[in-house]
């Protein structure tokens, strides 16, 4: 995607995520640096509890305030997130940045039917009549290929399939043009045949109306199917970036390496998947040292000492490890057909 | 919707039926015989044979059950023993007067109570939504007539600015509630009647917003732009079947009239004559005032069920 605009859509500076309360502090997130462009599509990649829906949610302000202490600085579209209030928050959440959520089954209020909760949102961003909301509603609705729209318009969420509610919710996230669309997981709670179907279908609004996206997945081939570029994630930091191409195909960081390694995807028959020993850290103590230190098979003293900095390996493309140097040339792995 | 309506209309005959056979059967269980009350004592065996035949309480009791059937179906309820009159009209009298009480009981207590308890459970864990558990636990635990006492010791014998007991001046016939002088009578026990309820409702209210606000669309609320009044709207749709389910029980409650809440204020309702007929062994308004109470909790149950499947069309059941 080549859409050259001076200024990154969305730009994440030192963010840090911590839930307080009165037993321990759970550091979510740590240190995150990202960069959106827009019309660009980045990938999170990590495992449950690596920080990356903590770090969505803190884009659109949906953590609980009262428990959270978020630092750090975030801006879309040249906004403050973190400064937004009242009105101005609630013109940003839906309006300049949407989000689509992991489960389908309740993400969408059941009481209420899925045109008069989509057209509710564009009442409310565009301030038009209530005929015109449910009018664009159904646009929405043949917009994401729902089959009989009008039909579904009057339907409540029960009445629905898992697939047919995603594309509701992608619907309803669209439904004010967003120059940012936050996806967490969204084709984690579907069929494989209808994730497949949901992933092409948004890859393509995608790229029609320009957006921004983050999306948030653990899944490599979901990744690979629709990501410009990759941000891994691990212990609240962010261990690699760089092109989609890069991190699947040249892992640097011994995570990635093992994530990579851990996966079915083009393996010999009868050969054993690697999987990564040991657990992710517990995120109220984290190591002083590297967090994937306990479970690196590369570490040694220095790892545990202190925090790899982030090594920048060319434009774009950076590895937070100290042992960069020691990884082999990348051996073409047979996999990279397979994710290509 | 309509087949439905009258498929549940149909369901409530057996339990009406059903509801009339513990009515009737109710009064032979318990001890003591009716005539005893109406017949002086040296009263010779052929005078009670005579009175117990022309009650027909002669006959095997499954045909006085039929026959007292026959009549309630048809709006007789049969004479009261006491005072002679008929029992429908006794019924509908106080009836009239616990509906005026019950309604600002309703009204006090439904309010009060669903904003509380929306107040609450917006705010669980926080010191405002311990003073509103901590008055719900109250409210459930004071006995009512013990507080209807406590209201009168303060406001009608120290204060003395409400009157202790009854429903109007003297001599006055009708009860005009938009008359102050009337009305200050209605004012003690509705408030001491609303408090049961208030507790109640109040502690379902939190309990179902605060289970609300913990479900996964609230975020996509809070996501999609909504101010914080309107995600309160959608939350209060999706909390309101389970409200609704308390709030109709307590209504039906509050129609029964509380035996000792009109007791303690003389106020002549439903309970009133409860408490009247059982303590002169009133057979017939006995039968008849249980009858109609259970019949009405019968109908609140019917209208809270379709109530509750209007609001949430997961409920909607062919």
């Amino acid at each position: 995607m080549s859409m050259e605009t001076s200024a990154p859509l969305v730009s994440v500076t030192d963010l840090n995520v911590k839930f307080v309360s009165r037993e321990s502090t759970v550091n979510a997130v740590n240190d995150v640096n990202l960069t959106v462009n827009h019309g660009e599509v980045l990938c999170i990649i990590g495992e449950s509890g690596s920080g990356k829906s903590v770090s969505m949610r803190a884009l659109m302000r949906l953590l609980p305030e009262r428990r959270t202490k978020i630092t750090g600085k975030l801006e879309v579209d040249g906004q403050d997130v973190l400064a937004l209030k009242g009105k101005e928050l609630s013109a940003f959440r839906g309006g300049k940045a949407a989000m689509i959520f992991q489960e389908p089954m309740t993400a969408l209020d059941p009481v209420f039917t899925i045109g008069n909760q989509i057209a509710e949102t564009v009442c409310r961003h565009e301030g038009c009549s209530k005929e015109d909301g449910l009018a664009r509603a159904l646009e929405l609705l043949e917009l994401v290929k729902v089959p009989s729209a009008a039909r579904r318009l009057k339907a409540y969420p029960h009445e629905l399939s898992g697939g047919l509610r995603q594309r509701a919710m992608i619907a309803l996230a669209l439904s004010c043009r967003p120059k940012l669309l936050l996806a967490d997981e969204p084709t984690t709670a579907l069929d494989a045949t209808v994730q497949i179907q949901v992933l092409i279908l948004m890859r393509k609004l995608q790229q029609e109306m320009g957006m921004g996206m983050i999306f948030v997945t653990h899944d490599l081939g979901v990744a690979a199917e629709i990501a410009d570029r990759v941000a891994v994630m691990y212990a609240g930091r962010i261990v690699e970036s760089g092109t989609v191409q890069e991190v699947l195909t040249d892992p640097k960081h011994p995570y990635t390496k093992g994530m990579l390694s851990s996966t079915v995807h083009g393996n010999m028959r009868g050969k054993d998947i690697e999987a990564i020993p040991g657990s992710p850290p517990d995120l109220r103590s984290l190591p002083t040292g590297c967090s994937f230190a306990p479970r690196c098979p590369k570490a040694d003293d220095g790892c545990r000492g202190q925090l790899p900095p982030e090594v920048t390996l060319g434009p774009g493309r950076i590895a937070r490890c100290l042992k960069l140097d020691d990884a082999p040339p990348a051996a073409k792995p047979e996999r990279e057909t397979a994710l290509a | 919707m309509t087949a439905y309506i009258i498929r549940r209309l149909l369901y409530a005959v057996p339990i009406a039926l059903g509801v009339s056979i513990v009515c009737f059967a109710l009064v032979y269980i318990a001890p003591g015989d009716p005539l005893q009350t109406l017949l002086p004592e040296d009263a010779s065996a052929e005078t009670i044979a005579m009175v117990r035949k022309a009650y027909g309480f002669d006959k095997p009791i499954p045909v006085q059950y039929l026959i007292w059937l026959g009549k309630v179906v048809t709006g007789d309820f049969g004479m009261s023993i006491a005072t002679g009159r008929p029992v429908l009209g006794e019924i509908v009298k106080a009836l009239g007067n616990t509906v005026l009480l019950a309604a600002g009981a309703v009204l006090i207590a439904f309010t009060l109570a669903f904003i509380l308890g929306t107040i609450a459970g917006y705010r669980v864990g926080t010191p405002t939504d311990r003073a509103v558990t901590g008055f719900a636990v109250i409210g459930v635990s004071v006995p009512n007539y013990w507080l209807g006492i406590v209201l009168i010791i303060i406001f009608a014998v120290e204060l003395n600015v409400l009157p202790a007991t009854g429903m109007g001046p003297r001599g006055s016939d009708t009860f005009n509630l938009f008359d102050w002088n009337h009305f200050r009578y209605l004012l003690m026990p509705m408030v001491t009647l609303s408090l049961i309820p208030i507790g109640i409702i109040a502690r379902t209210t939190r309990s179902a917003v605060a289970e609300v606000l913990n479900q996964d669309f609230v975020e996509t609320l809070r996501a999609k732009g909504l101010m914080e009044w309107e995600i309160l709207l959608h939350v209060l749709k999706n909390a309101l079947p389970q409200v609704l389910a308390v709030m109709g029980l307590q209504f039906g409650y509050l129609m029964g009239g509380s035996i000792l809440v009109e007791t303690i204020f003389t106020w002549p309702g439903s309970g009133f004559l409860l408490n009247k007929a059982i303590l002169t062994r009133d057979l017939p308004v006995l039968q008849g005032t249980i009858l109609v109470l259970a019949i009405i909790f019968v109908a609140t149950n019917l209208v809270i069920d379709l109530l509750q499947t209007a609001v949430d069309p997961r409920l909607k059941r062919g």
